[in-house]
Protein backbone atom coordinates (compact mmCIF):
# COMPACT_ATOMS: atom_id res chain seq x y z
CA UNK A 1 0.00 0.00 0.00
CA UNK A 2 1.38 3.39 -0.88
CA UNK A 3 1.28 6.00 1.83
CA UNK A 4 1.36 8.89 -0.61
CA UNK A 5 -2.14 10.20 -0.23
CA UNK A 6 -4.47 12.43 -2.09
CA UNK A 7 -5.41 14.51 0.94
CA UNK A 8 -7.13 17.85 0.90
CA UNK A 9 -4.87 20.69 1.87
CA UNK A 10 -4.32 20.50 5.59
CA UNK A 11 -5.99 17.14 6.04
CA UNK A 12 -3.92 14.25 7.34
CA UNK A 13 -3.14 11.86 4.53
CA UNK A 14 -4.24 8.29 4.84
CA UNK A 15 -1.06 6.69 6.12
CA UNK A 16 -0.36 2.98 6.21
CA UNK A 17 -2.87 1.06 8.26
CA UNK A 18 -0.75 -1.68 9.86
CA UNK A 19 -3.66 -3.56 11.41
CA UNK A 20 -5.66 -3.80 8.18
CA UNK A 21 -4.60 -7.28 7.15
CA UNK A 22 -4.51 -8.96 10.56
CA UNK A 23 -7.82 -7.44 11.68
CA UNK A 24 -9.45 -8.54 8.44
CA UNK A 25 -8.19 -12.09 8.86
CA UNK A 26 -9.43 -12.15 12.44
CA UNK A 27 -12.81 -10.98 11.18
CA UNK A 28 -12.89 -13.69 8.51
CA UNK A 29 -11.92 -16.30 11.12
CA UNK A 30 -14.65 -15.01 13.42
CA UNK A 31 -17.30 -15.22 10.71
CA UNK A 32 -16.20 -18.64 9.44
CA UNK A 33 -16.06 -20.09 12.96
CA UNK A 34 -19.50 -18.60 13.66
CA UNK A 35 -20.93 -20.46 10.67
CA UNK A 36 -19.28 -23.66 11.85
CA UNK A 37 -20.54 -23.09 15.40
CA UNK A 38 -24.09 -22.65 14.12
CA UNK A 39 -23.93 -26.16 12.71
CA UNK A 40 -22.03 -27.72 15.64
CA UNK A 41 -24.33 -26.26 18.30
CA UNK A 42 -27.32 -27.64 16.43
CA UNK A 43 -25.86 -31.16 16.24
CA UNK A 44 -24.77 -30.93 19.87
CA UNK A 45 -28.26 -29.87 21.02
CA UNK A 46 -29.94 -32.63 19.05
CA UNK A 47 -27.54 -35.10 20.66
CA UNK A 48 -28.34 -33.82 24.15
CA UNK A 49 -32.08 -33.89 23.53
CA UNK A 50 -31.81 -37.41 22.14
CA UNK A 51 -29.83 -38.56 25.20
CA UNK A 52 -32.30 -36.99 27.62
CA UNK A 53 -35.39 -38.21 25.78
CA UNK A 54 -34.09 -41.77 25.72
CA UNK A 55 -33.01 -41.58 29.34
CA UNK A 56 -29.46 -42.59 28.48
CA UNK A 57 -27.21 -43.13 31.49
CA UNK A 58 -23.65 -41.84 31.61
CA UNK A 59 -22.41 -45.36 30.92
CA UNK A 60 -24.78 -45.74 27.96
CA UNK A 61 -23.47 -42.49 26.48
CA UNK A 62 -19.85 -43.51 26.96
CA UNK A 63 -20.62 -46.83 25.32
CA UNK A 64 -21.57 -44.85 22.22
CA UNK A 65 -18.61 -42.43 22.27
CA UNK A 66 -15.93 -44.99 23.16
CA UNK A 67 -13.76 -45.57 20.12
CA UNK A 68 -16.22 -43.58 17.99
CA UNK A 69 -14.03 -41.77 15.43
CA UNK A 70 -16.93 -39.79 13.96
CA UNK A 71 -17.92 -38.38 17.36
CA UNK A 72 -14.29 -37.55 18.12
CA UNK A 73 -13.82 -35.79 14.77
CA UNK A 74 -17.04 -33.85 15.24
CA UNK A 75 -16.13 -32.64 18.71
CA UNK A 76 -12.61 -31.73 17.62
CA UNK A 77 -14.16 -29.51 14.96
CA UNK A 78 -16.54 -28.04 17.52
CA UNK A 79 -13.69 -27.33 19.95
CA UNK A 80 -11.67 -25.74 17.18
CA UNK A 81 -14.54 -23.44 16.24
CA UNK A 82 -14.94 -22.39 19.89
CA UNK A 83 -11.21 -21.86 20.37
CA UNK A 84 -11.18 -19.55 17.33
CA UNK A 85 -14.46 -17.76 17.88
CA UNK A 86 -14.59 -16.97 21.58
CA UNK A 87 -11.12 -15.41 22.01
CA UNK A 88 -11.57 -13.08 19.04
CA UNK A 89 -14.85 -11.83 20.47
CA UNK A 90 -13.29 -11.43 23.91
CA UNK A 91 -10.45 -9.44 22.31
CA UNK A 92 -12.95 -6.94 20.93
CA UNK A 93 -14.60 -6.70 24.35
CA UNK A 94 -11.22 -5.98 25.94
CA UNK A 95 -10.58 -3.27 23.33
CA UNK A 96 -13.87 -1.55 23.85
CA UNK A 97 -14.71 -2.07 27.50
CA UNK A 98 -11.29 -2.12 29.12
CA UNK A 99 -9.36 -0.02 26.62
CA UNK A 100 -6.80 -2.83 26.59
CA UNK A 101 -5.12 -2.50 23.21
CA UNK A 102 -1.46 -3.34 23.82
CA UNK A 103 0.45 -6.34 22.49
CA UNK A 104 -0.04 -8.07 25.86
CA UNK A 105 -3.71 -8.48 24.97
CA UNK A 106 -2.82 -10.51 21.88
CA UNK A 107 -0.62 -12.81 23.97
CA UNK A 108 -3.41 -13.23 26.49
CA UNK A 109 -5.92 -14.00 23.75
CA UNK A 110 -3.58 -16.48 22.05
CA UNK A 111 -3.01 -18.24 25.38
CA UNK A 112 -6.75 -18.36 25.96
CA UNK A 113 -7.34 -19.87 22.53
CA UNK A 114 -4.71 -22.54 23.17
CA UNK A 115 -6.13 -23.31 26.60
CA UNK A 116 -9.67 -23.64 25.24
CA UNK A 117 -8.43 -25.92 22.51
CA UNK A 118 -6.35 -28.02 24.91
CA UNK A 119 -9.19 -28.46 27.43
CA UNK A 120 -11.63 -29.28 24.66
CA UNK A 121 -9.24 -31.82 23.15
CA UNK A 122 -8.75 -33.41 26.54
CA UNK A 123 -12.50 -33.76 27.08
CA UNK A 124 -13.11 -35.19 23.62
CA UNK A 125 -10.21 -37.56 24.00
CA UNK A 126 -11.46 -38.68 27.41
CA UNK A 127 -14.85 -39.82 26.16
CA UNK A 128 -13.20 -41.45 23.15
CA UNK A 129 -10.86 -43.47 25.35
CA UNK A 130 -13.36 -43.92 28.17
CA UNK A 131 -12.37 -46.99 30.25
CA UNK A 132 -14.91 -49.78 30.25
CA UNK B 1 -49.34 34.16 22.81
CA UNK B 2 -48.35 30.59 23.36
CA UNK B 3 -44.75 30.30 24.48
CA UNK B 4 -42.18 27.61 24.07
CA UNK B 5 -39.80 26.87 26.95
CA UNK B 6 -36.42 26.37 25.35
CA UNK B 7 -33.33 25.25 27.17
CA UNK B 8 -30.14 25.88 25.21
CA UNK B 9 -26.56 24.83 25.89
CA UNK B 10 -24.35 27.87 26.46
CA UNK B 11 -20.57 27.91 26.66
CA UNK B 12 -17.95 25.28 25.87
CA UNK B 13 -17.60 21.74 27.20
CA UNK B 14 -18.02 23.05 30.76
CA UNK B 15 -21.05 25.17 29.93
CA UNK B 16 -24.62 24.90 31.14
CA UNK B 17 -28.20 25.06 29.92
CA UNK B 18 -29.97 28.41 29.94
CA UNK B 19 -33.70 28.92 29.52
CA UNK B 20 -35.45 31.12 27.00
CA UNK B 21 -39.09 31.79 26.20
CA UNK B 22 -39.83 31.81 22.49
CA UNK B 23 -43.23 32.55 20.89
CA UNK B 24 -44.70 29.41 19.38
CA UNK B 25 -45.54 29.68 15.71
CA UNK B 26 -47.10 27.48 13.14
CA UNK B 27 -44.71 25.38 11.00
CA UNK B 28 -41.85 26.53 13.21
CA UNK B 29 -38.57 24.68 12.81
CA UNK B 30 -36.05 24.13 15.58
CA UNK B 31 -33.65 26.34 13.61
CA UNK B 32 -36.30 29.09 13.66
CA UNK B 33 -36.34 28.83 17.43
CA UNK B 34 -32.57 29.18 17.73
CA UNK B 35 -32.58 32.07 15.27
CA UNK B 36 -35.32 33.82 17.25
CA UNK B 37 -33.24 33.60 20.42
CA UNK B 38 -30.17 35.01 18.72
CA UNK B 39 -32.01 37.86 16.98
CA UNK B 40 -34.37 38.85 19.77
CA UNK B 41 -33.03 37.71 23.13
CA UNK B 42 -29.28 37.10 23.14
CA UNK B 43 -27.14 38.04 20.12
CA UNK B 44 -24.13 36.25 21.62
CA UNK B 45 -25.68 32.84 20.97
CA UNK B 46 -23.50 30.96 18.45
CA UNK B 47 -24.87 28.38 16.06
CA UNK B 48 -24.35 27.33 12.48
CA UNK B 49 -26.54 27.06 9.41
CA UNK B 50 -26.39 27.98 5.75
CA UNK B 51 -29.07 26.68 3.42
CA UNK B 52 -32.12 26.26 5.70
CA UNK B 53 -33.47 23.67 3.27
CA UNK B 54 -31.66 20.47 4.19
CA UNK B 55 -28.80 20.66 1.71
CA UNK B 56 -25.70 21.96 3.44
CA UNK B 57 -25.53 19.81 6.57
CA UNK B 58 -24.45 22.72 8.79
CA UNK B 59 -27.36 22.94 11.23
CA UNK B 60 -27.31 19.61 13.07
CA UNK B 61 -27.79 19.78 16.85
CA UNK B 62 -29.00 17.58 19.67
CA UNK B 63 -32.71 18.19 20.13
CA UNK B 64 -34.29 16.58 23.19
CA UNK B 65 -31.38 14.18 23.32
CA UNK B 66 -31.52 13.15 19.67
CA UNK B 67 -29.23 14.36 16.87
CA UNK B 68 -31.25 16.07 14.14
CA UNK B 69 -30.96 18.52 11.26
CA UNK B 70 -32.66 21.52 12.83
CA UNK B 71 -33.73 23.38 9.68
CA UNK B 72 -36.02 20.56 8.70
CA UNK B 73 -37.16 19.46 12.11
CA UNK B 74 -40.54 20.88 12.99
CA UNK B 75 -40.99 21.95 16.58
CA UNK B 76 -44.31 20.10 16.52
CA UNK B 77 -42.45 16.85 15.92
CA UNK B 78 -40.14 17.09 18.93
CA UNK B 79 -41.83 19.33 21.49
CA UNK B 80 -42.79 17.78 24.84
CA UNK B 81 -45.00 19.74 27.25
CA UNK B 82 -44.24 22.96 25.35
CA UNK B 83 -40.52 22.49 26.02
CA UNK B 84 -37.46 21.59 23.99
CA UNK B 85 -33.84 21.19 24.89
CA UNK B 86 -31.18 22.09 22.34
CA UNK B 87 -27.53 21.09 22.70
CA UNK B 88 -24.49 20.76 20.45
CA UNK B 89 -23.96 17.44 18.65
CA UNK B 90 -22.56 14.62 20.78
CA UNK B 91 -19.18 13.06 19.88
CA UNK B 92 -17.90 16.43 18.59
CA UNK B 93 -15.78 18.86 20.64
CA UNK B 94 -17.85 21.94 21.50
CA UNK B 95 -16.44 25.25 20.29
CA UNK B 96 -19.12 27.45 21.84
CA UNK B 97 -22.84 27.09 22.47
CA UNK B 98 -24.28 25.05 19.59
CA UNK B 99 -21.17 25.17 17.42
CA UNK B 100 -19.01 22.06 17.28
CA UNK B 101 -15.56 21.46 15.85
CA UNK B 102 -15.98 19.24 12.79
CA UNK B 103 -12.32 18.99 11.83
CA UNK B 104 -11.77 15.48 13.18
CA UNK B 105 -15.00 14.32 11.54
CA UNK B 106 -13.89 15.46 8.09
CA UNK B 107 -10.24 14.48 8.64
CA UNK B 108 -11.61 10.98 9.06
CA UNK B 109 -13.18 11.21 5.60
CA UNK B 110 -9.67 11.91 4.31
CA UNK B 111 -8.26 9.03 6.40
CA UNK B 112 -10.90 6.73 4.91
CA UNK B 113 -9.68 7.93 1.51
CA UNK B 114 -12.88 9.73 0.83
CA UNK B 115 -11.32 11.58 -2.10
CA UNK B 116 -12.18 10.53 -5.63
CA UNK B 117 -8.98 9.48 -7.42
CA UNK B 118 -9.42 9.75 -11.17
CA UNK B 119 -7.57 7.21 -13.30
CA UNK B 120 -8.48 8.38 -16.81
CA UNK B 121 -6.70 11.06 -18.79
CA UNK B 122 -8.14 13.81 -20.94
CA UNK B 123 -7.54 11.60 -23.94
CA UNK B 124 -9.80 8.85 -22.63
CA UNK B 125 -13.47 8.77 -23.47
CA UNK B 126 -16.04 9.56 -20.81
CA UNK B 127 -16.81 6.61 -18.57
CA UNK B 128 -20.20 5.14 -19.32
CA UNK B 129 -21.90 4.00 -16.16
CA UNK B 130 -25.21 2.27 -16.66
CA UNK B 131 -27.82 3.55 -14.21
CA UNK B 132 -28.79 0.01 -13.27
CA UNK B 133 -25.26 -1.41 -12.92
CA UNK B 134 -24.73 -2.90 -9.43
CA UNK B 135 -21.91 -0.47 -8.59
CA UNK B 136 -23.99 2.55 -9.58
CA UNK B 137 -26.97 1.31 -7.59
CA UNK B 138 -24.79 0.74 -4.50
CA UNK B 139 -23.13 4.15 -4.84
CA UNK B 140 -26.50 5.84 -5.34
CA UNK B 141 -27.74 4.52 -2.02
CA UNK B 142 -25.10 6.51 -0.15
CA UNK B 143 -24.29 9.41 -2.44
CA UNK B 144 -26.77 11.98 -1.07
CA UNK B 145 -24.89 12.44 2.19
CA UNK B 146 -24.76 16.11 3.23
CA UNK B 147 -22.03 15.65 5.84
CA UNK B 148 -24.23 16.79 8.70
CA UNK B 149 -22.62 14.52 11.32
CA UNK B 150 -25.94 13.27 12.73
CA UNK B 151 -24.88 9.64 12.21
CA UNK B 152 -21.48 10.26 13.82
CA UNK B 153 -23.13 11.90 16.82
CA UNK B 154 -25.48 8.92 17.17
CA UNK B 155 -22.88 6.16 17.00
CA UNK B 156 -21.89 4.49 20.29
CA UNK B 157 -18.74 3.05 18.77
CA UNK B 158 -17.48 6.58 18.02
CA UNK B 159 -17.92 7.45 21.69
CA UNK B 160 -16.08 4.30 22.82
CA UNK B 161 -13.29 4.43 20.27
CA UNK B 162 -12.23 7.95 19.28
CA UNK B 163 -10.19 6.54 16.39
CA UNK B 164 -13.21 4.95 14.75
CA UNK B 165 -13.69 6.49 11.31
CA UNK B 166 -17.44 6.51 11.81
CA UNK B 167 -20.48 5.93 9.62
CA UNK B 168 -20.25 8.99 7.35
CA UNK B 169 -16.60 8.53 6.34
CA UNK B 170 -17.11 4.81 5.77
CA UNK B 171 -20.28 5.44 3.78
CA UNK B 172 -18.32 7.87 1.63
CA UNK B 173 -15.58 5.28 1.10
CA UNK B 174 -18.19 2.72 0.07
CA UNK B 175 -19.64 5.02 -2.61
CA UNK B 176 -16.13 5.38 -4.06
CA UNK B 177 -15.40 1.66 -3.84
CA UNK B 178 -18.39 1.29 -6.17
CA UNK B 179 -17.26 4.04 -8.53
CA UNK B 180 -15.81 2.38 -11.64
CA UNK B 181 -13.94 5.59 -12.52
CA UNK B 182 -11.96 5.58 -9.29
CA UNK B 183 -8.36 4.38 -9.24
CA UNK B 184 -7.65 3.92 -5.53
CA UNK B 185 -9.86 0.98 -4.59
CA UNK B 186 -7.04 -1.07 -3.13
CA UNK B 187 -5.61 1.69 -0.97
CA UNK B 188 -9.10 2.65 0.16
CA UNK B 189 -9.99 -0.88 1.23
CA UNK B 190 -6.75 -1.05 3.20
CA UNK B 191 -7.52 2.32 4.78
CA UNK B 192 -11.00 1.33 5.97
CA UNK B 193 -10.12 -2.13 7.34
CA UNK B 194 -9.33 -2.80 10.97
CA UNK B 195 -10.63 -1.82 14.38
CA UNK B 196 -10.68 1.89 13.58
CA UNK B 197 -12.55 1.11 10.38
CA UNK B 198 -15.41 -1.01 9.15
CA UNK B 199 -14.62 -3.95 11.44
CA UNK B 200 -15.42 -1.85 14.51
CA UNK B 201 -19.05 -1.34 13.50
CA UNK B 202 -21.47 -3.20 15.74
CA UNK B 203 -24.37 -2.95 13.32
CA UNK B 204 -26.34 -0.98 15.94
CA UNK B 205 -28.12 0.88 13.14
CA UNK B 206 -28.39 4.11 15.17
CA UNK B 207 -26.72 5.95 12.29
CA UNK B 208 -29.21 4.60 9.78
CA UNK B 209 -32.14 5.27 12.07
CA UNK B 210 -31.13 8.93 12.50
CA UNK B 211 -29.72 9.89 9.10
CA UNK B 212 -31.97 12.70 7.83
CA UNK B 213 -31.21 11.71 4.24
CA UNK B 214 -32.41 8.15 4.82
CA UNK B 215 -29.01 6.76 4.03
CA UNK B 216 -28.10 3.41 5.61
CA UNK B 217 -24.41 3.71 6.52
CA UNK B 218 -24.72 0.34 8.27
CA UNK B 219 -25.32 -1.32 4.91
CA UNK B 220 -22.40 0.57 3.36
CA UNK B 221 -20.16 -0.61 6.20
CA UNK B 222 -21.35 -4.20 5.74
CA UNK B 223 -20.49 -3.81 2.05
CA UNK B 224 -17.00 -2.64 2.99
CA UNK B 225 -16.54 -5.64 5.30
CA UNK B 226 -17.38 -7.96 2.42
CA UNK B 227 -15.19 -6.12 -0.07
CA UNK B 228 -12.27 -6.02 2.38
CA UNK B 229 -12.64 -9.77 3.11
CA UNK B 230 -12.67 -10.59 -0.60
CA UNK B 231 -9.57 -8.43 -1.10
CA UNK B 232 -7.83 -10.24 1.79
CA UNK B 233 -8.72 -13.66 0.36
CA UNK B 234 -7.31 -12.58 -3.00
CA UNK B 235 -4.13 -11.33 -1.31
CA UNK B 236 -4.86 -7.76 -2.39
CA UNK B 237 -5.04 -6.11 1.00
S1 LIG C 1 -24.33 0.68 12.59
FE1 LIG C 1 -22.13 0.90 12.93
S2 LIG C 1 -21.64 2.97 12.30
FE2 LIG C 1 -23.87 2.87 12.52
S3 LIG C 1 -24.26 3.60 14.61
FE3 LIG C 1 -24.03 1.38 14.69
S4 LIG C 1 -21.87 0.98 15.15
FE4 LIG C 1 -22.06 3.12 14.47
S1 LIG D 1 -24.80 9.71 6.33
FE1 LIG D 1 -26.66 10.87 6.80
S2 LIG D 1 -26.43 11.44 8.96
FE2 LIG D 1 -24.42 10.83 8.24
S3 LIG D 1 -23.42 12.76 7.63
FE3 LIG D 1 -24.40 11.85 5.79
S4 LIG D 1 -26.42 12.79 5.68
FE4 LIG D 1 -25.66 13.16 7.75
S1 LIG E 1 -29.20 24.66 7.31
FE1 LIG E 1 -28.46 23.47 5.65
S2 LIG E 1 -29.09 21.47 6.17
FE2 LIG E 1 -29.98 22.66 7.74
Amino acid sequence: MSSAGHGYAGAPLAGPNPGARSETWLWIAQRASAALLGLCVLVHLVTIIYAVRHGLSGEAILARTRGNGVALAFYMLYVLAIAVHAPIGLRTLCHEWLGWRSASLNWFIAALALALFAFGLRAGWAVFLAPV
Amino acid sequence: MKMLHVSVWRGGAGGEYRSYEVPRQESQSVLDVVTYIQRNIDPTLSYRFACRVGMCGACAMTVNGVARWTCRTHVAKVVKDDAIQIAPLANFPVVKDLVTDMREFFDKWARARGQFVPCATRRDAFAQVAADSPGRVAANAGIECIGCGVCYASCDVVSWNPDYLGPAALNRAWTLVNDVRDGARRERLAAVAGDAGCHACHTHLSCSERCPKDITPTASIAGLKRAVAVAALKGEL
